[in-house]
């Protein structure tokens, strides 16, 4: 039954419609074409789209941090520090795009110190963009971006501070925009000094809180710190008694500079007038310009030592070789040199004791025109002090061969050529050594440094010997003597070249000397540029400049006094011999 | 065969979890880390201030002018000074 009763399905089989022919490979064919659609389209995104896919994603959940990197420190020897960045915040908006209630106004005016009207007359809406503020201190920048108003935006840039002011300005001169070095050893400086900010990229989550790194595109560059040779309280010093000498003889400008005689650092380097980095809306040129090294001058009687060296390194003349000055006139060509106080015979020692044009001449005539270009030439005139300070001068000293007489006269005791003061302080270093010039560098160094032998030892010792006689009584520099140590310099008073030829009120009034003479520490250099209170001998204007900053700096230093404390011997009328100009 | 495929499948899960107890740390301590860091530079950039601070107020112009003027201190002159001649141990001279 079971049997019969299924019998007749299976006899139904055969009328089970059969398909259509072309069914199966259409609906095959249809779905192929799906499949091949998806593959065709998962392709086109894996390789053609994939870089903007790539991105949208990325874009979605990662972002590229910028990771800030600090500007160097500037500090003195000691590691006082005299040029930082800190960090302050700047507010600006889109004027059109900013939307503030009246109270929200008035909350912000008074954090930010100012008037509601003068914050809308800053957001006038003809500009397109405005800063409400500029560089504030990051806790007000926080307290204003509180009150949450709508189109206020703050950045962080960074400041530069000087805490040394108008002490030191010129030499380490400021940064401009962007914290990037403007001026002086700031931009001297600018790649040490200067950090590269980093970036990396991270994943955040949807607090916008970076929550793992990716990858670190560029790693930052902190910007190194930068020692420099300047001693803070030589600095002040100096910069203290130069101000005072150029208002006490109503000068146009001044400069001065303390140099270590062992290393030759600059451990003190004065300008006047001089300007506060910190506030510079109304600084011009003439007070930025670090006169010491970019400014120069005819160096006037501070030059005749280096022609005595030079006769006595050749053999034409002995420190007590006696030098006719008859009465102190001396012709060349159509040309005179005048000594205004002649002294008759005078040996080589007095001519510089006493500053004598007319002996000076004399002895540089005796000498070959190259030979003295060598000296000058030896000792760094002509050429950079080399401190990489920018718009540092060379000076000018003219090619031997074109040297006519009257020249090589004059510039024996410093006409005609040109010099600026570091220069000038550093060719002093072969007195102050055994003859050896030594390299002048703005930056710190440790242990003494290796000079340029110029002259021989017992030249130097010679000179040395004269220089020490200038400021002793009887000298050109009675006033530039210390208490308790022994010191040796030379005066200048040069006249100062206007148009074609020499000014004959307007001086420059130098001197430059070192201590304790026994064993030469520091040199110091001053000059006052046209000092118009009635005195401009350089022994009377420069020389007690000299003589104070070098008492106090030594006295400093503890250095040990060399010479009786009551080795000064200056009566109420200083015998101060009148120098020539 | 069905009891090595459940544990495998367990000790798969187990490793699964781990993973993203792990990942959860590691974002954990990197936001840690990220808030040491913005607190370093926090201290830094105070350090930096603070010594700023310090030259500001160490500088000789200010300590000068403070000694003049609120102080009455004045630079003993030349005539007003006597240095005495160096004993042994030495001491420091005065002006």
């Amino acid at each position: 039954m079971k049997i019969a009763a299924t019998r007749p399905r299976f006899a139904a089989a055969p009328a089970v419609p059969s398909l259509p022919r072309l069914r199966a490979p259409l609906v095959f064919g249809a779905l192929a074409l799906l499949f091949a659609g998806l593959i065709g389209r998962s392709l086109y995104l894996q390789w053609i789209d994939y870089a903007f896919l790539q991105e949208q994603g990325s874009a979605r959940h990662s972002r590229e941090l910028e990771v800030p990197a600090h500007r160097g420190r500037i500090v003195d020897r000691f590691g006082e520090v005299l040029a930082v960045s800190t960090p302050v915040r700047s507010l600006w908006a889109f004027p059109d795009k900013f939307e503030a209630s009246p109270e929200q106004m008035k909350d912000l005016a008074r954090i930010l110190e100012t008037t509601p009207q003068r914050l809308a007359a800053r957001l006038d809406a003809r500009e397109d963009f405005a800063f409400v503020a500029r560089q504030i201190a990051p806790e007000t920048s926080e307290r204003v971006m509180a009150l949450r108003i709508k189109g206020l935006h703050d950045q962080t840039e960074y400041r530069r501070y000087y805490p040394g002011g108008d002490v030191m300005a010129q030499i380490i001169g400021f940064t401009g925009d962007k914290d990037a070095g403007q001026e002086g050893i700031e931009l001297a400086q600018q790649p040490w000094l200067a950090g590269v900010p980093g970036s990396r990229r991270v994943i955040i989550n949807r607090r916008f809180e970076a929550v793992e790194d990716v990858a670190a595109i560029r790693a930052p560059q902190a910007g190194r710190d930068l020692a420099l040779a300047i001693d803070t309280r030589l600095q002040y010093l100096a910069f203290r008694e130069l101000k005072a000498a150029v208002e006490a003889n109503k000068a146009r400008a001044g400069g001065m500079v303390i140099l270590d005689v062992a290393t030759g650092e600059i451990l003190a380097l004065a300008n006047w007038p001089t300007y506060n980095p910190n506030r510079r809306d109304k600084v011009t040129p003439e007070k930025m310009r670090n006169r010491a090294l970019t400014d120069i001058f005819e160096p006037g009687s501070t030059l005749k030592p280096f022609t005595i060296a030079t006769a006595l390194e050749v053999g034409k003349v002995r420190p007590d070789t006696v030098i006719q000055t008859g009465n102190g006139t001396l012709t060349i060509g159509p040309n005179t040199i005048h000594d205004a106080h002649p002294g008759g015979a005078l040996t080589v020692e007095q001519v510089i004791q006493k500053s004598s044009n007319v002996g000076s001449a004399k002895i540089a005539l005796s000498l070959p025109a190259q030979t003295m270009w060598q000296t000058f030439s030896n000792v760094g005139f002509g050429t950079t002090p080399k401190t990489g300070f920018p718009g540092e001068v060379s000076g000018r000293v003219r090619p031997a061969k074109t040297w006519k007489p009257i020249e090589q006269a004059t510039m024996a005791y410093g006409h005609g050529i040109s010099v600026n003061l570091v220069q000038l302080a550093r060719a002093y270093t072969i007195f102050a050594t055994d003859g050896e010039l030594k390299p002048v560098t703005l930056l710190k160094t440790e242990g003494a440094v290796e000079g340029r032998p110029a002259i021989s030892p017992a030249t130097a010792a010679a000179v040395r010997h004269m220089l020490e006689m200038a400021v002793q009584p009887g000298g050109t520099a009675p006033k530039a003597q210390v208490v308790g140590y022994r010191v040796a310099g030379k005066t200048g008073t040069a006249h100062k070249l206007a148009g074609k030829g020499y000014a004959a009120n307007k001086y420059v009034s130098s001197f430059v000397g070192f201590a304790p003479v026994s064993q030469p520490r520091l040199i110091v250099a001053v000059m006052i540029d046209e000092p118009s209170g009635g005195q401009y001998y350089g022994g009377s204007v420069a020389g007690p400049v000299f003589a104070n900053v070098m008492g106090s700096a030594l006295r400093l230093l503890g250095v040990p006094t060399d010479a009786p404390v009551n080795n000064v011997i200056l009566p109420a009328d200083a015998i101060e011999v009148r120098e020539e100009t | 065969m069905t009891r090595v495929n459940l544990v495998l499948l367990a000790v798969l899960v187990l490793c699964a979890l781990s993973l993203v107890t792990s990942r959860h740390q590691a974002r954990r301590l990197f936001v840690e880390l990220e808030r040491a860091q913005t607190e370093q530079r926090g201290y830094e950039t105070e350090y930096g201030q603070l010594q700023l601070e310090q030259s500001t107020w160490g500088m000789p112009a200010r300590v000068e002018k403070i000694a003049r003027e609120q102080l009455h201190m004045q630079l003993p002159t030349a005539a007003r000074t006597e240095v005495v001649p160096m004993p042994v141990p030495r001491t420091e001279g005065t002006r």
